[in-house]
């Protein structure tokens, strides 16, 4: 069983009568020698990565290579907390575990990329909130994450998922994408509806460019990635809702990547614009390489 | 394109901060590592592009290392790998080459010796999301991943060298996915690297080996 695009990908779960993690692991033990238990089981690892990468910013405190980033998902709890948070529990722990994956990874610490390292909060961000707030179980989580790699394979399969060759959108975007079809799925949706999600993210992402300071993974990879799972919790409750989206996720992938390759070179990972080149992004660039 | 796994895009499980400077640097050294066996004495790497600009503030640097220690890209030791390799009596240089600029943006030079005084210069690219080419060994172009298990044999460009390590292949029943030939010119040194996707015996070396006109086989095992 394979695929090569979302309309692909839809027909099978209708002929089949199954929802697109489904798809997704039949897809991949017919394409490899892995069984069902050596695959759910690969991605049980996966996820108790993310938990773990989650989790372990609040207890500890990490210092990232640059010194940019840090401290930011503690912070985020106590506000919380506190009860001060102004977008409310879901959103606010969805930002707070995103940020938190992104602290864990600029310090070296241990993450999944999905689909990219720079891009590694916004799935667990979103699914763990989901988690957290509707008491799903692992098993919910780990449907979601296959369905979270079937959208993100047809955009790497079909334009890409480097901030090298398309900019931010290809990394948060992709990501942001990925989170809203698992988010629609666990949450009852059907797979036109998943798609509809990862349309709608990858649409309202379209154009954003790979600007790192310093050419790190800390600012503004860090807040893009607490942009890209708001995002994408505002894309599954509109699909969720029964909008359907007015571009087809294929179209929606084609041309982020036409985007994308008309995005100057200065934009793509490159450190030469965007915030890394303001005043401020050159000075700390300097401060980091040349202290 | 090759296959792309669910686990492509749900992965690598990585040390960070980047998949392409961290966790596929990484597993070039390790594949380096692979290749040459043995006890290494002494690396070299050389840094290009991207690679050359940045690689301290995405810890290239200790990811290398930690390939050549035999870390994969999951591995927290990583973080550690300056202190690990001098407690393992590895010599470590960093070098940077940003003269050269026709090379892909994330290329790693890495000349290796080992306590069996054989040396070897392996080059590779990371290629984004943590997937890795080898693009050169020694003074040849080659190309291989290392997603696959790989015999490498490093031969004379003779008659009859590829039929007698197909025929090694086929006697130890070991299924080739790709096999590739690469040569520095006509009649001088050859390489075959033949890909498979399950395990090789390493008694196929031995007996790869034993052809006149072998001057060394590797096994990359996955």
């Amino acid at each position: 069983m394979d695929f090569k695009d979302g309309v692909s990908l839809l027909a099978l779960c209708e002929q089949n009568q199954m929802k697109i993690s489904d798809v997704m692991r039949e897809r991949e033990i017919s394409m490899t020698d892995a069984s069902l238990e050596e695959i759910n089981e690969r991605m049980a690892k996966a996820l108790s990565i993310m938990q773990d990468a989650v989790h372990k910013p609040l207890s500890e405190p990490l210092s990232s290579i640059g010194g940019l980033i840090g401290g930011e998902a503690s912070k985020l709890r106590q506000m919380r907390r506190g009860g001060k948070s102004i977008c409310g529990t879901i959103l606010s722990k969805s930002i707070t575990h995103a940020m938190a994956v992104l602290e864990v990874n600029a310090s070296m610490g241990l993450i999944v990329a999905a689909p990219t390292a720079g891009s590694a909060g916004v799935v667990p961000g979103l699914l763990l909130a989901l988690q957290e707030e509707y008491s799903l179980s692992d098993e919910h989580l780990i449907d979601g994450l296959f369905t979270a790699g079937a959208v993100g394979y047809l955009i790497m399969r079909n334009a890409t998922v480097a901030g090298a060759q398309a900019g931010c959108q290809a990394e948060v975007g992709a990501a942001s994408a990925m989170a809203a079809a698992a988010a629609v799925e666990i949450m009852g949706g059907t797979p036109a509806q998943c798609l509809n999600a990862a349309s709608t993210a990858i649409m309202n992402l379209l154009g954003l460019v790979c600007d790192p300071i310093a050419g790190l993974v800390e600012s503004p990879c860090q807040s893009r990635n607490a942009m890209g799972v708001s995002n994408a919790l505002c894309c599954a409750e509109i699909a969720l809702s029964g909008i359907e989206q007015a571009i087809p996720f294929d179209e929606m992938v084609e041309t982020m990547y036409k985007v994308g390759r008309s995005i100057p070179f200065e934009l793509r990972e490159t450190a030469l614009g965007g915030c890394a080149a303001t005043a401020t992004g050159c000075q700390k660039t300097c401060q980091i390489f040349h202290s | 394109m090759g296959f792309i796994s669910v686990f492509d895009v749900i992965g690598p499980n990585m040390v960070g901060p980047s998949s392409s400077h961290t966790a596929g640097a990484a597993s070039i050294a390790l594949l380096a590592r692979k290749m040459i066996g043995g006890n290494i004495k002494k690396v070299v790497f050389t840094l290009y592009g991207s690679f050359a600009k940045t690689y301290r503030g995405h810890g290239t640097d200790r990811a290398l290392l930690g390939g050549i220690l035999g870390f994969d890209t999951d591995n927290l030791n990583i973080k550690d790998s300056f202190e690990l390799a001098k407690e393992a009596g590895i010599e470590y240089e960093f070098k940077t080459n940003e003269k050269e600029t026709e090379v892909h943006p994330n290329t790693v030079d890495i000349e290796l010796w080992n306590d069996e005084d054989l040396s070897l210069t392996v080059r590779g690219e990371s290629r984004g999301g943590g997937k890795v080419m080898i693009t050169r060994i020694n003074e040849v172009e080659v190309e291989f991943t290392g997603e696959y298990s790989a015999l490498i044999t490093i031969h004379k460009d003779k008659p009859g060298v590829v039929a007698n390590i197909t025929k090694c292949l086929s006697d130890c029943n070991v299924n080739i996915a790709f096999m590739r030939l690469f040569r520095e010119d006509k009649g001088a040194t050859a390489y075959s690297i033949v890909e498979s996707d399950e395990k090789i015996p390493k008694k196929v070396l031995d007996e790869i080996k034993e052809n006149q006109y072998v001057q060394n086989v590797m096994l990359v095992q996955i």
